[in-house]
């Protein structure tokens, strides 16, 4: 089970967690955010069926997101940027020509009131809106499995990480562990399940073991959120980049799809229109416990060096 | 000066999550140093016919190692919980493995600081089984100081082994800064609590302490590129300051330690204190390279240009980053060399 590639590189997750090999296939999320609309169905449906609590909701003048961030109460987090770039050839409605409806008009002194049917939009600028929706990546190496010393967190048949909510103590690990940021221990609101302990998505374990779709790609009414079998999502996510490109769309790339990255590859994957660190994702994480055979390598000898130095210090000179 | 970074980030918010852990960590951090090496010291003044320096090492550990516990069960999300800690041995977790340890080492702890208490009874109370303290006494002293090394070092693989920018960053280094700091510190509550004839091993120790632990945390910080950032500014800045003073100070102090008493309990005191320090200093550092995107984003972005991206290789030794899909994007045309298609 600790193979050398327990840590880092391609693995099948299930299978390097000790699962048959009649275990069902992988399997994640392809988020193709070029087709999300923003409409955060993904995170109320997410809500309703995890019981997740609401407690972060504010204000927040960051365009629609009003959710913050992936947290403990937040387990689908959609992103909204906005842009002064064009969106391929895509038209923004910004430049279109006004029309002439004979009104009168005005604008500062000195200035002169464009014709009517003129173009005024010139000077205008190109706008897009990157939405995204977020959710736990369900690394093939994941770090908040690795460093958990409960055996709270598990992998699953499924190659999917799960938080055990009766036998989690709240350490705490798991939270600064991720390279993304996802999971963290509940604090509140007062009285809701689970306070005190690491939460985050688990692709709806419930439902995958029943059959059922996940429940944010059940809601997604774009298909934006798409679910299945990681090795199919990734042909599929192939074939939709190439799409793109060939529409003149050249921003698209794909984030998490590579089994040889940081982290052995992601069970959700995505397709971004920008670099990852616009979306608030690192643009290249890798899993911590990658460096741990090192670490344990610089603490021993640092160990040896104290019983060492002590040793010393009682033998060398009688004063 | 290193010019402002320049990076792009979600409406500045954080990417990795700080930790939720509070002052208990730091306390931990501190206190369990304090027990590993006071547990050297006590084995050492067995051994070596010093009895106040024994009794107040194994005193010290055993009180520093109770803090260190309720700290550490204090800190939890659900301290009903801790024993949960025991349920599995794993060793891809720091904190499993720093749990076995401390297991095995606070039962020795605790049984020579018992037998320690045992001594300072009067004779006509020492019957029945409490005479068997004699023979458990020396092998449960020397069991504990043969197992407080690793109480010392693992806490940096503790912090290392997360996202947590500037504390891993600093793997390399941190576990020497670590252990510095553990023999600085129960070096220096040896100075305070034994007479100077009793304290010739302690000066020592307390001096080799305070050098490795700032000759280790001045490399740290060469190597750690922009994420050592953090620890100069705010209140991670001010504690390391404090830190590298203190221990100086403490450590040029124990030079005069062995003619002063008054020197020996100055420089104790700063020994702590600097310890102390350190381990709330690096702590505090760690938290708030968490909360700013830019040591999250600036390295790895780093790493991008450069065309390094962080890739598995089969038995690696070439340098030249596998192929890959054609359609992932154009990273692959940007950031890495071209893959020989």
């Amino acid at each position: 089970m600790a193979g050398e590639r327990s840590f880092f590189g391609p693995v099948d997750p299930a299978a390097d967690a000790g699962y048959d090999e009649d275990h069902p296939k992988r399997k994640g999320f392809f988020t193709d955010t070029s087709i999300c609309i923003g409409c955060k169905a993904c995170e109320v449906a997410c809500k309703e069926w995890n019981d997740v609590p609401a407690t972060h909701f504010d204000m927040l003048g960051s365009s629609y997101d009003n959710s913050f961030s992936l947290n403990a109460n937040q387990w689908r987090h959609v992103a909204f940027i906005e842009q002064a770039k064009p969106m391929g050839e895509q038209e923004s409605g910004l430049r279109r020509q006004a029309v002439a409806l004979g009104m009168p008009t005005m604008g500062p002194p000195g200035s002169v009131p464009p014709e009517p049917g003129e173009d005024d939009a010139v000077d205008r600028p190109d706008f897009r809106w990157l939405m995204s929706s977020d959710v736990c990546k369900h690394c093939t190496h994941a770090a908040c499995l690795d460093v958990c010393p409960t055996g709270s967190l598990f992998r699953t048949e499924f190659g999917t990480v799960v938080v055990q909510d009766d036998i989690c103590n709240g350490c705490g690990y798991c939270v600064p562990a991720c390279p993304y940021g996802v999971i963290e221990r509940r604090k509140g609101p007062e009285g809701a399940k689970n306070v005190g302990i690491a939460q985050k998505c688990t692709l709806c374990y419930d439902r995958l073991g029943a059959g059922s779709t996940p429940a944010c790609a059940q809601a997604c009414p774009t298909q934006s959120i798409q679910f299945g079998d990681v090795e199919e999502l990734r042909e599929r996510a192939n074939a939709r980049v190439e799409q793109l490109h060939e529409a003149g769309i050249m921003d698209a790339r794909l984030y998490g799809n590579d089994p040889e990255d940081g982290v052995g590859g992601t069970g959700a994957f995505f397709l971004l229109l920008d670099e990852p660190e616009v979306y608030g994702f690192p643009p290249d994480p890798v899993v911590t416990t990658k460096d741990l055979p090192h670490m344990y390598k610089r603490a021993g000898a640092a160990a040896l060096t104290l019983l060492a130095g002590a040793a010393l210090a009682f033998v060398g000179g009688r004063r | 000066m290193v010019p402002e970074a320049t990076f792009t980030s979600y409406y500045g918010r954080a990417i990795v999550k700080p930790s939720p852990w509070e002052a208990d960590i730091p306390t931990y951090l501190f206190a369990g140093g304090v027990a590993a090496g006071s547990s050297l010291i006590a084995a050492g003044a067995d051994l070596t016919g010093r009895p106040i320096l024994r009794r107040s090492g194994r005193l010290a550990a055993i009180a520093a190692l109770t803090v260190s516990m309720v700290a550490l069960v204090h800190d939890l999300g659900r301290p009903e919980r801790f024993l949960n800690m025991l349920r599995v041995a794993k060793a891809t977790s720091p904190m499993s493995v720093g749990t076995w340890i401390l297991s095995s080492y606070g039962p020795f702890a605790g049984a020579v600081a018992a037998t320690e208490v045992v001594s300072m009874l009067p004779s006509r109370l020492r019957v029945g089984p409490l005479r068997l303290a004699r023979l458990v006494d020396r092998p449960a002293g020397l069991l504990a100081a043969l197992l407080a090394p690793p109480v010392a070092a693992y806490t940096a693989v503790l912090l290392s082994d997360t996202a947590t920018p500037s504390w891993h960053a600093a793997y390399r280094e941190l576990p020497f800064v670590f252990v510095g700091s553990a023999a600085a510190a129960s070096a220096g509550l040896g100075l305070v609590a034994a007479p100077v004839h009793e304290t010739g091993p302690v000066r020592r120790l307390a001096l080799g302490g305070a050098v490795l632990e700032l000759v280790m945390e001045h490399r740290m910080e060469r190597t750690m590129g922009i994420t050592a950032e953090p620890l100069h500014q705010g209140t991670a800045g001010r504690l390391m300051r404090a830190a590298k003073v203190l221990t100086a100070a403490g450590g040029a102090a124990s030079l005069f330690a062995g003619r002063s008493r008054t020197a020996a309990v100055v420089s104790g005191v700063a020994l702590l204190a600097g310890s102390a320090c350190t381990r709330f200093g690096v702590f505090e550092a760690g938290q708030e390279s968490a909360k700013d995107p830019k040591y999250t984003v600036v390295p790895q972005r780093e790493r991008l240009e450069r065309g390094e991206p962080v890739r598995f290789r089969e038995r690696s030794g070439s340098p030249a980053p596998s192929p890959t899909d054609p359609v992932t994007g154009d990273r692959s045309g940007d950031h890495r060399p071209a893959a020989d298609t």
